[in-house]
C-alpha cells in the first residue's frame, strides 16, 4: 500500500491530497480516516479520488469516507458535490447498482424468544425473499404497472398492500424521488427489472436477524426515540438495491455519455467510467430522470421484502406484525445522486451531491427529516460482515464538512478473488453456527467472499466518523441469523 | 480447450477483474465471454445447450464492441434467465468501427444444477481494454458483481 507522499494531514482523522498532486484537479481531494485505516487503504481510493477532483463543477473537497475502497470511476465511499448550473453528473460517481441500501425494522422480541425459531425464521425469510443470479420476485406484474412503480417508489408498494404508511416516513426522501420519468429508461432495462421486486441479489446483499445487546447500546437515548428500548431486542437489517432495471439504467447512459461527453461537450475524464454531461444538458437531465426510476425501484423493492420479512415474523411467532412492534427505524440510500441544500462557503446553495458507496448523514433539525428524529439527527445504518456486526448511527451537527455524508459498512480489505481461494463457504457456515449464527447462502463460493476478514475492522470505521465528526455511535447490533444473497 | 482466463486479485477489491487471452481476436473475446460466464456459474460445462440467440453487436473500438458482448450476457441473465455461452463468433471491420456477430447457447438458469456464483450486474469501462501482443490478443475487463 502505498499513501501519496504529498498527503497532508489536516486534523486527526482528516488528509488532505493538494491540486498539484495531478494535473487536472479542480479541487483537494480529502480522505477521512484514522492513521491506521489510511495505511490500510488500496492504491486504487488515491488514484480514483484524485480523479474524482478533475470533473467540472466540483465544489469543497473529493471526498473519500473511512470505509473507501477501490472501485470504478469513483472509489466506494466517494463523495463529489456539483455546482448544479457548470458542473456535471456521472454514472460513475453513483455506481450501477443505484440506490442499493438499507433498511432496518424492529421487533419487540427479544434475544430469549427469538433464538429456539431462529432456524425456522431464517428458513422461511430464505424461501421468501429470493436470492442469487438471476432470482425472480413474487410480486407479478405488467411492464406498464412497473413503469408506474420506479416513477412512485415505496408509495406504490404501500398502496398495494406492501407495508405501512408509516414506512414511508421513516425512508429517505419518503421513498420516492420527485421528478422519475419511465419515458427515459430503455426497454431493456425494464425487461432486466419487471420480474425482480422483492429479490436481495448476491454479493454482498443480505438480510440479517441481529441483536442489540444492553452493552452494545451507546447512546440509550436516542436508541430509545430510535426504537431500541428492551435488552437483548431483536431487529431485522437488509440491503439491496434496485436490481438489474438500475444496473442497466446506469449502463445504458454510459454508453450515451461515453458518445456525447468528448465530441458533444468537449469534457476529459481520466478514466472512461467517469464518463460525464453537463447536468443541464439533455443527457445529463434524460439520466437524472432515469437514475431517480431507479431509485424508486430500490425503494420498492426493500418496501416488499419488508412485507416479506413481517409475514414471516407473523406467522412463525402468531402475532399481527404491528403486535410484534414491527416498525420500521428507517431506509438509507448509498449510491445516488440528489439535488440538496447545503450552506457551502457561508451561504445556502443547491448542489448536486454525488455519493457512491455511501450515505446521507443529516444532522438534527435539518430539513428532510421526518418529525420523530428531529431532535436526535437522521438515523445511519451501517452494515457490516455477517461475522462481526453492524451499526446504527445517528446525524450530527458538523457533518457541513462532507455535506452531511458519513460511511456505508465496513468497506472490503481482501479482494473477492483472494478471499474465494482463503475461506470455504461450507465450513465458514459451521463455524458461524458454532458461534451461534446460522447463515443460509445462495452461493458457497459467495459465502465465503463475505468472510470477516475480507472486511476491515467496522469498529474503527465508527470510530473514524465519530472523530471526524460525521455520525456518532447510538447502537452496535451483532448477528444471529443471515440470508445472503 | 483449457480456459483462456485468469481472475485477478490485485486490483477492484469488491468486483471481479480478469484477464482474457487468444490467438485472435476473436479466441480472445470468446474467453471473456467464458471468464463472465464462469463469474456467474462455478461450472459452466453444467450448462446444457438448450437455447439459442443471436448476437449482432457494433462499436466504434475492439474494447467497447467487448463491452458489448459481454453486457448482452448479463442482460440476457435477467431479462430471460439464461445463462449463455458464446460461440461462432465473428468480427469485421466496418470502416470507422466493428461488428461482432455470434450465437450464443445455453439453458434457463437452474439452481439445482448451476452452482451458481456471483450476480453480475455490469460491465464497467474501468481498464477495459483489448490489446494486439507479440503472441495475439489480450483483454482485462472489471464486471462489478
Amino acid at each position: 500500500m502505498s499513501v501519496p507522499k504529498d498527503i497532508q494531514r489536516i486534523s486527526d482523522t482528516v488528509w488532505e491530497i493538494p491540486v498539484s498532486h495531478k494535473a487536472g484537479m479542480l479541487v483537494p481531494a480529502r480522505i477521512f480516516a484514522t492513521e491506521k485505516l489510511l495505511s490500510e487503504f488500496d492504491d486504487g481510493v488515491f488514484e480514483q479520488i484524485t480523479n474524482v477532483a478533475t470533473l467540472p463543477g466540483i465544489v469543497g473537497h473529493a471526498c473519500c469516507m473511512p470505509d473507501g475502497h477501490w472501485g470504478y470511476g469513483f472509489p466506494i465511499g466517494g463523495l463529489a458535490a456539483m455546482d448544479p448550473d457548470h458542473g456535471v453528473i456521472s454514472p460513475g460517481g453513483i455506481g450501477f447498482d443505484i440506490n442499493c441500501g438499507m433498511r432496518l425494522c424492529l421487533t419487540n422480541l427479544t434475544y430469549g424468544e427469538v433464538q429456539p425459531r431462529l432456524r425456522n425464521l431464517v428458513d422461511r425469510v430464505a424461501g421468501r425473499v429470493p436470492a442469487g443470479v438471476g432470482a425472480e420476485g413474487t410480486v407479478r406484474l405488467s411492464r406498464d404497472e412497473f413503469r408506474d412503480a420506479v416513477e412512485q417508489g415505496a408509495r406504490w408498494a404501500v398502496k398495494r398492500g406492501f407495508g405501512w404508511k408509516e414506512d414511508l416516513e421513516r425512508t429517505e426522501e419518503g421513498g420516492c424521488l420527485s421528478g422519475a420519468d419511465a419515458s427515459r429508461v430503455s426497454e431493456k432495462a425494464v425487461d432486466r427489472g419487471y420480474r425482480q421486486i422483492g429479490t436481495l441479489g448476491s454479493g454482498n446483499h443480505y438480510l440479517e436477524i441481529q441483536v442489540a445487546r444492553a452493552e452494545n447500546v451507546f447512546d440509550p437515548e436516542t436508541a430509545k426515540v430510535f426504537g431500541i428500548v428492551l435488552p437483548d431486542q431483536v431487529v431485522v437489517m437488509f440491503h439491496c438495491g434496485s436490481r438489474g432495471f438500475g444496473h442497466q439504467v446506469a449502463t445504458d447512459y454510459l454508453r450515451v455519455f461515453l458518445a456525447a461527453m468528448q465530441g458533444k461537450y468537449g469534457l476529459h475524464v481520466p478514466d472512461r467510467e467517469l464518463a460525464c454531461a453537463p447536468f443541464r444538458s439533455p443527457e445529463g437531465q434524460d439520466y437524472f430522470a432515469a437514475m431517480k426510476c431507479a431509485v424508486n425501484m430500490s425503494f420498492v423493492n426493500r418496501q416488499v421484502i419488508l412485507h416479506r420479512i413481517r409475514e414471516v415474523f407473523s406467522e412463525v411467532f402468531g402475532k399481527d406484525p404491528k403486535d410484534l412492534g414491527m416498525r420500521q427505524v428507517y431506509d438509507v440510500s448509498h449510491n445516488t445522486a440528489k439535488i440538496e441544500r447545503h450552506v457551502f462557503e457561508g451561504k445556502p446553495r443547491e448542489l448536486l451531491v454525488h455519493r457512491k458507496g455511501a450515505t446521507r448523514a443529516f444532522g438534527p433539525g435539518m430539513p428532510g427529516l421526518p418529525d420523530v428524529y428531529r431532535e436526535t439527527g437522521q438515523p445511519v445504518i451501517l452494515g457490516g460482515s455477517m461475522e462481526t456486526g453492524s451499526y446504527l448511527l445517528a446525524g450530527v451537527d458538523t457533518g457541513d464538512c462532507t455535506f452531511f455524508t458519513t460511511a456505508h459498512g465496513s468497506g472490503r480489505a481482501m479482494s473477492r478473488t483472494a478471499a474465494r481461494k482463503r475461506y470455504r463457504g461450507r465450513q465458514l457456515q459451521e463455524q458461524m453456527e458454532e458461534r451461534g449464527i446460522y447463515v443460509r447462502t445462495a452461493s458457497w463460493s459467495g459465502l465465503a467472499e463475505e468472510a470477516g476478514p475480507a472486511y476491515k475492522n467496522i469498529d474503527d470505521v465508527v470510530e473514524a466518523t465519530e472523530r471526524a465528526g460525521l455520525s456518532r455511535r447510538v447502537v452496535r447490533l451483532l448477528p444471529m441469523g443471515n440470508v445472503k444473497g | 480447450m483449457t480456459s483462456q482466463y485468469r481472475y485477478l486479485e490485485e486490483i477492484a477489491t469488491a468486483d471481479v477483474a480478469f484477464e482474457a487471452w487468444g490467438a485472435t481476436k476473436e479466441e480472445t473475446f470468446l474467453a471473456a465471454a467464458d471468464a463472465t460466464l464462469n463469474t456467474m456459474v462455478e461450472e459452466i460445462g453444467t450448462v446444457a445447450p438448450r437455447e439459442r440467440r443471436v448476437f449482432s453487436l457494433a462499436a466504434d473500438s475492439l474494447d467497447l464492441l467487448l463491452f458489448e458482448l459481454l453486457q448482452e450476457l448479463v442482460y440476457y441473465k435477467d431479462a430471460e434467465r439464461l445463462l449463455l455461452r458464446v460461440c461462432d463468433l465473428r468480427i469485421e471491420e466496418t470502416g470507422p468501427g466493428y461488428r461482432l456477430h455470434a450465437d450464443a447457447i445455453g439453458e434457463t438458469i437452474d439452481p439445482s444444477r448451476h452452482p451458481l456464483l456471483a450476480d453480475v450486474k455490469a460491465v464497467t469501462l474501468h481498464r477495459l481494454s483489448v490489446e494486439k501482443t507479440p503472441s495475439g490478443w489480450h483483454a482485462v475487463v472489471v464486471l462489478d458483481v
